[in-house]
């Protein structure tokens, strides 16, 4: 359990303490990815099955790494070749797996609340790896830990939150992690790509970059997802690159001091990011990877580290 | 049938009279005798009590969709039927969105063949208006009302073109047909799959802003202005909606609107709060908490003329999916009583004006027979009691599905009897 | 024990290991590593101690065993962990492993475990404040500052000035239920 939570699905229903708790332990587990043999014992003999039915190389893996680190074994089911073509419902996938006695379901799925559903439907764990727009914890999580690292505390920071909002869990979990850790959050795009209502999750909204990241501690530029979207929402990619992305000049005029640049990736280069930038002295991008697989052991001991109800 | 029923007791209540007292109802050969203050009891006819319940007229719906043909695993018109007398409907009007749709003579025929052999409500088919639905060719209008259709519609879907709109309602003209449109443009609604709104962006969840249905309900009534058709909101559900209207009747066009038990009571935060439940998902969708305020105003003060269900049988198939996928609709013939019951006893609605949108106002905005106690009249009625707690489910269902928000929660007031032309044809108690 | 055998305690360790490590060659090799938490300050101050004895200071570590408990399928919620901290190379060292109490030996089991997944020691030698008896695994300590006897049902606490008690001192008391 982390706190109250049996699953991480949401960092909407998670308190302070819960996020605290998880951000704690990874600083313990990021120690153990630093030594010369990166293996603890002590999730020997549970089982963490990956069930991804979008497309991700990158978070499938740091799950798999943070599960192998932490001596659990790790199964990954990707939906392309599985029952799904084959018209099986999700239920019906979950309880064939569920059959398997899994101790940690990590389920990624383009459906919002996917995750919700299969954790009403099976006895153990959840964790979801991004479902639809809604959320991603464990990407929240990170983020919030990177910045805490680097700054140490969230308490009273800025963090601005650039790109398109609307079709981004990963927005979304920020805006709690961040906000939940006593930060101020600022989102930034053009109109189109902010979705109603957005300030009611506690957050301000400007569409002028250069007035969002003023005295920012934190910038973290989304990708601009193609793929996701549907009625036109932007100009051209030249002219969202213009007036929204982050190049040099920018960085260097507009950002203070020991101000940090995020990216959940993959990058764009040359739209939302120039790489100058993604690979500047401001940028901890891979420090975001490393501590992706951190505080994904993090997530996978507290909720994997205890026997599961009904299991011997 | 020389059967005499004499109910006793109870306070009717026939807005289409402007009955609201304690009074006996007498029925005699499938017809109302009287609604009086005091009456002899002939040897051989049945004595209702209705003592502590209401007496009304057997209830209109003038939006269901029973399923058959086609898709008789989720309804046929015999269980629809059923659970529509249970929930004190005596008539509904039933949506061509069947398979094939109802766009010819022998759908229809089917559809009141499988009612009559039913013997339960009385069963109105509603006709398509183009043909397949598919937006495109006018279905034969003529042909339709000769068999029985009382209503058109394209349900399930808008009528997008507005020419096919224009031609549709100018030639229902010449049959004094109303056309029953569901309004949104699909260009608003994109992939939405609920309102848009704060709730939908929590939720991660595509939004339908309001205005999706706002535009085409102004379209239309320019149109019905233009052709002067007769023009029927289906389930309208926005606050423009309801400004659209009013302005309509105001200026004397052929307009009316229905409103389901769904939109006046619950919004896009019950959306929110019910987890990503599939039933919380149909279309429209649950609106925002100031759209409902305004429909519920609005049914209150007339502009919305009638309550309609919407009763969309769904199995668990369709159900039982990410909310992303799964079919919109919910049942409600059975819980509209008491769900609207809750608006009276929130001080929203009268019990006059409740009684009188599921009676006398549907039946006047489709042209239809009933709604009414008057002398002469069918004896089509309902008795019912406001206070009466049960649990709606599978065991107390008569519908063969039970998508609904309602499900498993007690609620309060319940139709105890019904009877269509004099015919005992529910009795609550009895089994599903 | 109270603080005056405490310090007298820790002095004769200190003796014992420095004699030792002289006489095996071993005094350059030397680290401390303190088992979480109740080696931690003995361990800083048995380096100290052998600073002064050696005359050179033996880099310092701490181990959190938590990851590397054995009782994973018994306990109810997970154990929290702390920080692990050994930022020298381990390999070919003399490690001179402290805990306060010396019980099960499950604990230090755990830690030897751990320790050898940073390198290959050439020798671990176990020094612990307070030796109790009542070994579970065949494990026992290079160094004792005191042996006991204590008996199932008595827990053994260590209580140190440098995490705030009021005096240095051992309790032997009744377990709780």
């Amino acid at each position: 359990m982390i706190g109250r939570q049996k699953h991480c699905i949401a960092l909407e229903d998670y308190s302070r303490e819960e996020i605290t708790q998880v951000l704690d332990l990874a600083v313990s587990m990021k120690e153990v990815l630093r030594r010369p043999i990166k293996k603890v014992p002590s999730l020997r003999g549970r089982s963490i099955v990956n069930l991804f039915f979008e497309a991700s190389t990158r978070t499938r893996s740091s799950f798999e790494i943070a599960a192998k680190v932490l001596s659990a074994d790790s199964l990954n089911w990707t939906s392309s070749g599985s029952s799904v073509s084959k018209g099986e419902t999700l239920i019906d996938t979950v309880k064939n797996l569920e059959a398997m006695h899994p101790d940690v379901l990590v389920i990624r799925h383009s459906a919002s609340g996917a995750p919700g559903l299969v954790a009403s439907r099976v006895g153990c764990s959840v964790v979801s790896a991004g479902d639809g727009a809604h959320e991603h914890p464990s990407q929240g999580l990170l983020d919030a830990f990177t910045v805490r690292e680097k700054l140490g505390t969230l308490d009273g920071k800025i963090l601005t939150i650039v790109g398109d909002v609307s079709h981004s869990r990963v927005a979304r979990s920020d805006i709690y992690s961040f906000g939940k850790l006593g930060a101020k959050v600022r989102l930034c795009g053009p109109p189109t790509m902010m979705p109603m209502g957005v300030e009611k999750m506690g957050c301000t909204v400007e569409h002028d970059l250069k007035k969002a990241v003023d005295g920012a501690d934190a910038v973290i530029m989304l990708r601009i997802q193609h793929e996701r979207i549907g009625a036109p929402l932007l100009s051209t990619t030249r002219e969202y690159s213009r007036l929204w992305g982050l190049n040099t000049k920018k960085a260097a005029e507009w950002l203070k001091p020991g101000a940090l640049v995020l990216h959940p990736g993959p990058i764009n280069r040359g739209v939302e990011l120039m790489p100058e930038v993604a690979d500047g002295p401001a940028s901890v991008i891979l420090d975001q990877v490393e501590n992706g697989v951190a505080v994904r052991m993090a997530i996978l001991y507290l909720l994997a580290g205890e026997p599961v109800e009904g299991k011997a | 049938m020389s059967d005499t029923i004499i109910i006793e007791g109870g306070r009717v209540i026939d807005p289409a009279s402007g009955t609201d007292a304690t009074r006996v109802v007498v029925l005699k050969d499938g017809k109302v005798a009287g609604v009086v203050e005091r009456a002899d009891r002939p040897s051989g006819a049945t004595v209702v009590d209705a003592k502590g319940r209401w007496v009304t007229p057997g209830f209109l719906d003038l939006h269901v969709h029973l399923r058959e043909p086609g898709q008789e695993y989720k309804e046929t018109v015999a269980t629809g039927a059923r659970a529509a007398v249970a929930g004190g409907f005596t008539s509904v009007v039933c949506m061509p969105n069947t398979k094939p749709v109802n766009d010819t003579l022998a759908v229809t025929e089917l559809i009141l063949a499988r009612a009559a052999a039913a013997g339960l409500a009385r069963v109105y088919p509603c006709g398509a208006i183009s043909k397949g639905s598919a937006g495109e060719e006018l279905a034969e209008y003529g042909e339709l009302q000769a068999g029985g259709c009382v209503a058109l519609s394209d349900d399930g879907k808008p009528v997008m073109s507005p020419g096919l709109m224009r031609s549709a309602l100018e030639y229902a003209r010449a049959f004094g047909l109303p056309l029953t449109v569901h309004e949104e443009d699909l260009h608003l609604v994109g992939k939405g799959v609920m309102h848009e709104g704060a709730a939908s962006t929590r939720l991660g969840l595509k939004g339908i802003p309001g205005q999706a249905e706002d535009v085409m309900v102004l379209r239309d009534v320019a149109l019905a202005e233009l052709t002067g058709g007769r023009l029927h909101i289906a389930h309208l559900s926005t606050a423009g909606s309801v400004r659209a209207v009013r302005e309509a009747k105001k200026r004397g066009l052929k307009v009316t609107a229905e409103v389901t038990p769904h939109h006046l009571t619950l919004s896009d935060e019950d959306v929110a709060r019910s987890g990503y439940s599939t039933d919380f998902k149909m279309s429209p969708p649950l609106r925002s908490v100031e759209d409902v305020k305004a429909v519920v105003e609005a049914l209150a003060d007339g502009t919305i003329d009638c309550i309609a269900t919407d009763h969309a049988p769904h199995s668990l198939v369709e159900k039982q999916l990410e909310f992303d996928v799964a079919l919109n609709g919910i049942v409600g013939l059975e819980t509209a009583f008491p769900v609207c019951l809750a608006l009276v006893k929130k001080g929203l609605l009268t019990e006059k004006r409740l009684i009188e949108a599921l009676t006398a106002s549907p039946a006047r905005a489709f042209g239809l027979p009933g709604g009414t106690l008057a002398v002469g009249a069918p004896a089509d009625l309902a008795i019912l009691d406001p206070g009466a707690i049960w649990t709606f489910g599978p065991k107390t269902s008569f519908s063969k599905c039970f998508n609904s928000p309602w499900r498993g929660r007690a609620l309060t007031g319940r139709c105890t009897h019904a009877y269509v032309g004099g015919r005992l044809v529910h009795q609550a108690g009895e089994g599903a | 024990m109270d603080s005056t055998q405490i310090s007298a305690a820790v002095a004769r360790l200190a003796r014992d290991v420095a004699q030792r490590a002289q006489a095996e060659g071993a005094a350059d090799g030397l680290a401390i590593v303190g088992i979480r938490r109740g080696g931690v300050h003995l361990a800083a101050r048995l380096r100290a101690a052998l600073r002064q004895l050696l005359g050179k200071e033996a880099p310092l570590g701490t181990l959190d065993i938590a990851l590397y408990r054995d009782d994973v399928t018994v306990r109810g919620a997970v154990p929290v962990v702390g920080p692990t901290d050994i930022r020298f190379s381990i390999e070919g060292k003399t490690i001179v492993l402290v805990d306060d109490v010396l019980y099960t030996g499950r604990t230090v089991r755990a830690a030897l475990d751990e320790l050898v997944d940073f390198g290959r020691p050439r020798r671990v030698w176990l020094t612990v404040l307070v030796d109790r008896g009542g070994h579970e695994l065949p494990i026992a300590a290079d160094f004792a500052g005191v042996k006991l006897e204590v008996p199932d049902d008595q827990n053994v606490q260590v209580l140190l000035k440098e995490e705030g008690a009021a005096e240095d001192a051992v309790q032997v008391s009744r377990r709780g239920k």
